[in-house]
């Protein structure tokens, strides 16, 4: 499960770049969205995998028995994860006002002084 | 008395939200920032005060222990660069007395610009690294805002370039602080130094550094990752460019000098090298770059990103002199660029524009802004005996004394083209005679904040050597990280 998901944290990251290095806005807000996604998905993934375990120590012992994922980088996922959406949000409003004002989402129409 | 750390985080944030409930009148908006920012400027110079004489102060949270919760921790550096960043509230929040956009004011300017405050302080006294990511968002995402409130295509269009760049590199910083704690199971700060103490730097470490460096190199605009910062803060008014220029990179310095002292300090000569490399490079091409423009706030981004290279060559070297003279320089600069960048609001109200075709007869008509502006400006330039010189001679006797020839000379060459590239923005912006009249008069209420600020360069100039011995006893924090871990650890926690 651990590779599975390192190799799809690799896919996002790939595709994530290849996308910002387009000249395409649209594109280039998609390929941070998978960035940003592909770095939860590491985080997530770090903090351990297990399968229907939740980390609390029974009744009566000490401590935990067996392997157990650990808690704090999911919590830190979701921080980044709403993080991650705020400035999502805020990248398209941005990319929307280029719109108006260029009609094009090139990158490179950007740069033209009207 | 470990309570004073939440002060100046608290009091911009408090401010906001004030700024957020009052009516939106721009005179009642403007009072209410400034006395926010005074109450955090009073309140920063009582944390310095405290930590100078207790030494490292420490407040872990709600009472959990480092490294389980999140902790705060002032140690001289994060004091003084708090100091700076009060100054600099109060400096900005007082220009704004002297008129500001009504759409930008309208739209929530001042709040916004107490949130930046709030980030920037934030991440000057977080503990702990995941915190310090979440501050640095805090920073960026109200300096996005800052930056694109104003609609022209610009703007737009750097804002974009600043939003993106600062995305990457906040992604990469995620990735890090993820296999990070992957590998160690803790983000406290003190942790992690003390987890760091007994291993060897491997490969895992290494990836970890590198992806560090990479990051906190694009978020203080060092070679070759810099080029959003000259594509970007020639564009936003005077007011915003001045708080963008003397903090946010400077921020990105401190988590690079943070992550470097505490984490990384065994790591293999050959990175320092690189760190070294790094800094003179930035020194080289920023000044060339600066040379080669010909607009006042272009002109000093490129000024910016080649003096943020003097400020990383103590880590580089990682001698206590060294170390000291970056910081001294790191302090002396915040004022500097942030009064230069203020001091283009004068051509902005002036001449409408900052381009050199449009500038020129401000000494003759207005000798008495000249006059100030000149301080910030031959200070930058490293003219004797201003702040600017002194930090630039105890660097290059920093350098010297750590047998660096190559980096003295480098600095030597690179002073010489800050002094070219200065005298050619005095010449062509207050000198030589204006081919265009003034379009707007002259506001006085503009010139007190860059009087203050000119005011504080000068203070730093006569007293620097108490403050030079100051950020020695911060350098000697710095590079004996066991200081730092006992405070924070108390001694209870084994990695």
């Amino acid at each position: 499960m651990e590779l599975l998901l390192a190799i799809t944290a690799g896919t996002l990251y790939g595709a994530g770049f290849y996308l910002m290095l387009r000249r395409r806005l649209a594109q280039l807000i998609v390929g941070l969205g998978l960035l940003s996604n592909g770095t939860n998905l590491l985080i997530f993934t770090g903090g351990g995998l297990t399968r229907s375990r939740a980390p609390i120590i029974p009744e009566g012992q000490t401590t935990m028995a067996g392997a157990f994922a650990d808690p704090v980088p999911q919590s830190l996922v979701l921080t980044a994860i709403v993080i991650g959406f705020g400035v999502l949000a805020f990248s398209l409003v941005l990319a929307h006002r280029v719109h108006e004002m260029t009609g094009s989402d090139d990158i490179d129409e950007m740069g033209l002084k009207k | 008395m470990t309570n004073v750390l939440v002060v100046p985080v608290a009091t911009p944030l408090l401010t906001a939200i004030i700024l957020l409930l009052a009516p939106r009148k721009p005179g009642l908006q403007r009072w209410i920032s400034f006395v926010g920012s005074l109450v955090m400027a009073a309140s920063s110079v009582l944390l310095f005060v405290t930590v100078q004489k207790q030494g490292i102060l420490v407040l872990q949270s709600g009472g959990w222990p480092a490294p389980f919760g999140i902790t705060l921790v002032a140690d001289l550096l994060a004091a003084m660069l708090i100091v700076a960043t009060g100054i600099v509230g109060v400096a900005v929040t007082a220009s704004a007395f002297a008129g500001v956009d009504p759409v930008r004011e309208a739209s929530g300017y001042h709040g916004l610009f107490q949130v930046l405050l709030m980030g920037v302080s934030g991440a000057f006294l977080t503990g702990d690294l995941f915190n310090l990511y979440v501050w640095f968002e805090v920073m960026l995402v109200a300096s996005f805002v800052l930056m694109a409130l104003h609609r022209t295509q610009a703007q737009i269009e750097a804002a974009f370039k600043y939003v993106t760049l600062n995305l990457i590199a906040s992604s990469l910083f995620l990735t890090a602080l993820g296999l990070l704690y992957g590998g160690t199971g803790t983000l406290n700060m003190a942790g992690l130094a003390a987890v760091f103490r007994q291993r060897e730097i491997g490969t895992f470490e290494l990836v970890l550094a590198m992806l560090f460096f990479t990051a906190f190199s694009v978020k203080a605009a060092l070679f070759p990752l810099f080029f959003w910062l000259p594509a970007s803060y020639h564009t936003p008014p005077a007011a915003v460019g001045a708080v963008f220029a003397g903090l946010l990179t400077k921020v990105g310095v401190y988590a690079l000098v943070r992550v470097f002292t505490l984490l990384f300090h065994n790591a293999p000569p050959q990175f320092y090298q690189l760190l070294l490399a790094q800094a003179l490079c930035t020194m080289v091409i920023g000044l060339l770059g600066a040379l080669a423009q010909r607009d006042f706030r272009r002109v000093l981004s490129f000024n910016l990103v080649g003096h943020l290279g003097y400020t990383t060559v103590g880590l580089g070297l990682m001698t206590q002199t060294a170390m000291a003279a970056s910081v001294l320089y790191i302090f002396h600069h915040i004022f500097v660029i942030t009064n230069l960048y203020l001091i283009s609001g004068i051509f902005l109200r002036l001449r409408r524009t900052t381009d050199f075709s449009a500038l020129g007869s401000i000494l003759r008509e207005h000798p008495w802004a000249a006059a100030i502006s000149v301080i910030p400006l031959f200070s930058l330039a490293g003219v004797p005996p201003l702040s600017g010189f002194i930090g630039k001679l105890a660097l290059i006797r920093a350098t010297l004394a750590a047998g660096a020839w190559w980096t003295s000379a480098i600095m030597l060459v690179v002073g010489v083209l800050t002094l070219i590239s200065i005298a050619r923005l005095w010449d062509e912006s207050f000198w030589k005679p204006a081919t265009v009249p003034d379009r707007a008069s002259m506001n006085w209420t503009m010139v007190l904040p860059m009087a203050g600020l000119a005011a504080i360069t000068l203070a730093i100039t006569v007293t620097a050597e108490p403050i030079f011995q100051l950020t020695l006893r911060a350098a000697g924090q710095l590079l004996n990280p066991q200081v730092y871990i006992d405070a924070v650890l108390k001694g209870d926690y084994r990695p």
